[in-house]
């Protein structure tokens, strides 16, 4: 089994926001592989220890992505792909871009995250699938794999549904699919001496342009009251009743 | 020329989502004819509701192969009705349906979608998205400069208004071949609950690490049927397995919005408050009073929520 796992380099979800010329600064900001990306190469893992394969883990953007891949390859990948891209590609142009590189390496599986948790819109993987011509599931908790048909389990809006598809395929993954590992320093050693093969990304165009980006004001601040409980549920109570009127 | 909204209907067992509703009664901001696509099987009696919510029209695909969600069947069908009836703008409620069928249908018609929006400016026919990112610690406005202009939208943002229109029903061919069907949904577990699906609820009542065990959501839950609302969760309280993940609010779980937010015991991590902070109105109750929860509460209670809810509890119902 060839598994390949999309890995975008994302802010630390701590990280406070500054913009700097009306843009997001990444100064003085620590970049991690975005946490639900980690859960895909975690799950690439253990089905490689199960069946065997190889786990190729690809990345666009700059050449800091790099430490993303490093990362997963300390936790066990096999090899990974940098595609130098422009960071500020849009959708459209980054599932074209990954699907060149991808569409080439013959995976039986494409593991992704379901949303980056930076400026993520969850697009990409499902671009990805139709520009290759391959099915996809989205926001999996629960991955089986019966020779070439995988059974996923997903949460949807008004419940949990079971969907199968043939492989291959691509599947984002959900936090709660699996505990990601930690890498060991044995594993830290190794990948540096994992091959990562540097490519140029394909010049495509976006089709959507970010026309401005803001920081929302503060809210102003809310009331904040210490009282014994009885006291303080009639005063929210009021509030709610009288001052927003939210109920009757 | 391409012209007319679309907003594609999120429908279940025959049941339109308030979400779609919300966005046919918006698109009539944008100065330009409404059309409601509801896809499904049996479902023709839906035209009038969306017609009521001020669509112009509203093109029905009616087979079994649209029987349940799936994408290929779903996404297959739209990009070739957007084909052959050029709207201008398609937009979607940022619904699980949503979610997925909208950037396969978007790549199919090599279009360009923006995803997650809360707020929508029309400034002479050229509409300007705005989303949240970075957990909602900061917002992009975005444009989309290929035709047809995609988005999807949250829900509970843009009022319902009832115009009580009687559309034009357009039925429209059936275009998905056997190769588009490549989903088979095996099985479905709805959920059981009397209470409102959490991302349209008008009312939440969540609890976190302070709820201390399933007995501090059994509370929770006694409180939110006072008021008619969905009971929610912290990831903390999840993963102490309080309650299951469905429940979960935030980066990771369901983004809500309502009129009224009751976070108990919860700490306000921002991945947690990534997915409540558009809230209107926000109640805290924690008894650290330097929670981060506290900095984005409209009305704060700083004490022990065991306490606090039961006298709720017991004012309420008086
Ligand atoms: C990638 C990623 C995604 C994540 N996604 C999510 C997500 O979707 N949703 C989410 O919620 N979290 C998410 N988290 C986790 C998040 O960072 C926090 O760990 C989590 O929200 C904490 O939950 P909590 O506030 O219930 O617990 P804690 O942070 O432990 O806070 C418990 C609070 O309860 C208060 N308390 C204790 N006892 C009482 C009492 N008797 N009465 C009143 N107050 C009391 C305490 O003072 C404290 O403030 C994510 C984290 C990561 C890294
Ligand atoms: N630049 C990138 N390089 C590699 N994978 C990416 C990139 N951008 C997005 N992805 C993948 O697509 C998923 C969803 O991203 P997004 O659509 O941006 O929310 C991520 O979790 C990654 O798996």
């Amino acid at each position: 089994m060839k598994i390949a796992v999309c890995v975008k380099q994302t802010f630390d979800t701590e990280a406070k926001i500054v913009l700097k010329n009306g843009k997001v600064s990444d100064d003085g900001i620590n970049l991690i592989i975005n946490p639900y990306d980690e859960v895909a190469v975690e799950e690439a893992l253990q089905i490689k220890e199960k069946q065997g394969g190889e786990v190729i883990v690809v990345s666009a953007g700059s050449d800091k992505a790099q430490d993303a891949i490093r990362q997963a390859l300390a936790m066990g990948a096999d090899k990974g792909v940098l595609i130098n891209s422009d960071t500020e590609a849009d959708e459209y142009a980054r599932a074209g871009i990954l699907a060149k590189a991808i569409g080439g390496l013959g995976a039986d599986l494409i593991l992704c995250g379901h949303v980056a948790a930076d400026d993520g819109s969850s697009q990409v993987p499902t671009r990805l699938a139709e520009i290759l011509n391959l099915p996809h599931v989205n926001v999996v908790r629960k991955l089986e794999l019966n020779g070439n048909t995988a059974v996923c389990t997903r949460e949807t809006d008004g419940g949990t549904e079971v969907i199968e598809v043939k492989l291959p395929a691509v599947i984002t993954c959900q936090v709660g699919m699996n505990e990601p590992r930690y890498p060991s320093m044995k594993g830290i050693m190794q990948a540096k001496k994992k091959p990562i093969d540097k490519v140029a990304g394909e010049a495509i165009a976006s089709k959507t342009s970010v026309a401005s980006v803001f920081i929302p004001p503060p809210k102003a601040a809310g009331k904040k009251i210490e009282a014994d409980p009885a006291d303080a549920a009639a005063q929210v109570v009021n509030w709610l009743k009288n001052e927003v009127r939210v109920i009757g | 020329m391409a012209k007319g909204t679309w907003v594609v209907v999120d429908q279940r067992d025959g049941k339109i989502r308030k979400v779609s509703l919300e966005l046919i009664s918006k698109a009539r901001d944008f100065g330009d004819e409404v059309a409601a696509v509801i896809m499904g099987q049996g479902i023709e009696g839906l035209a009038a509701e969306a017609g009521k919510a001020g669509a112009d029209k509203v093109y029905i695909v009616d087979d079994a192969k649209f029987a349940k969600y799936n994408t290929g069947a779903y996404a297959a069908q739209l990009a070739a009705m957007a084909k052959k009836y050029e709207p201008a703008t398609i937009i979607f409620g940022h619904s699980a349906m949503g979610k997925d069928l909208a950037p396969r249908a978007a790549q199919k018609l090599d279009a360009g979608l923006v995803t997650d929006c809360t707020d929508v400016e029309v400034d002479g026919g050229k509409l300007t998205f705005v989303r949240p990112i970075y957990a909602g610690k900061a917002f992009a406005k975005v444009n989309v400069n290929s035709t047809p202009v995609m988005a999807t939208i949250r829900a509970n943002i843009f009022d319902v208004v009832d115009v009580g229109k009687t559309p034009e029903v357009i039925k429209a061919d059936v275009a998905v071949s056997d190769a588009d069907l490549y989903q088979t949904v095996k099985d479905f577990i709805p959920t059981v609950s009397s209470r409102p699906e959490l991302t349209e609820a008008n009312f939440v009542v969540s609890g976190g690490r302070g709820a201390k065990g399933p007995e501090g959501f059994k509370m929770l839950e006694e409180l939110a049927d006072i008021f008619g609302a969905a009971v929610g969760a912290s990831r903390a309280a999840v993963d102490s397995g309080w309650i299951d993940t469905q429940y979960q609010v935030g980066q990771t779980g369901k983004v809500v919005n309502p009129i009224l937010y009751v976070a108990a015991g919860i700490s306000g991590a921002i991945q947690h408050v990534a997915g409540m902070s558009s809230s209107k109105n926000i109640v805290a109750i924690n008894k650290d009073p330097e929670a981060p929860i506290f900095s984005i509460a409209d009305f704060g209670i700083v004490g022990d929520m065991h306490a606090v809810i039961p006298e709720m509890i017991k004012q309420l119902k008086k």
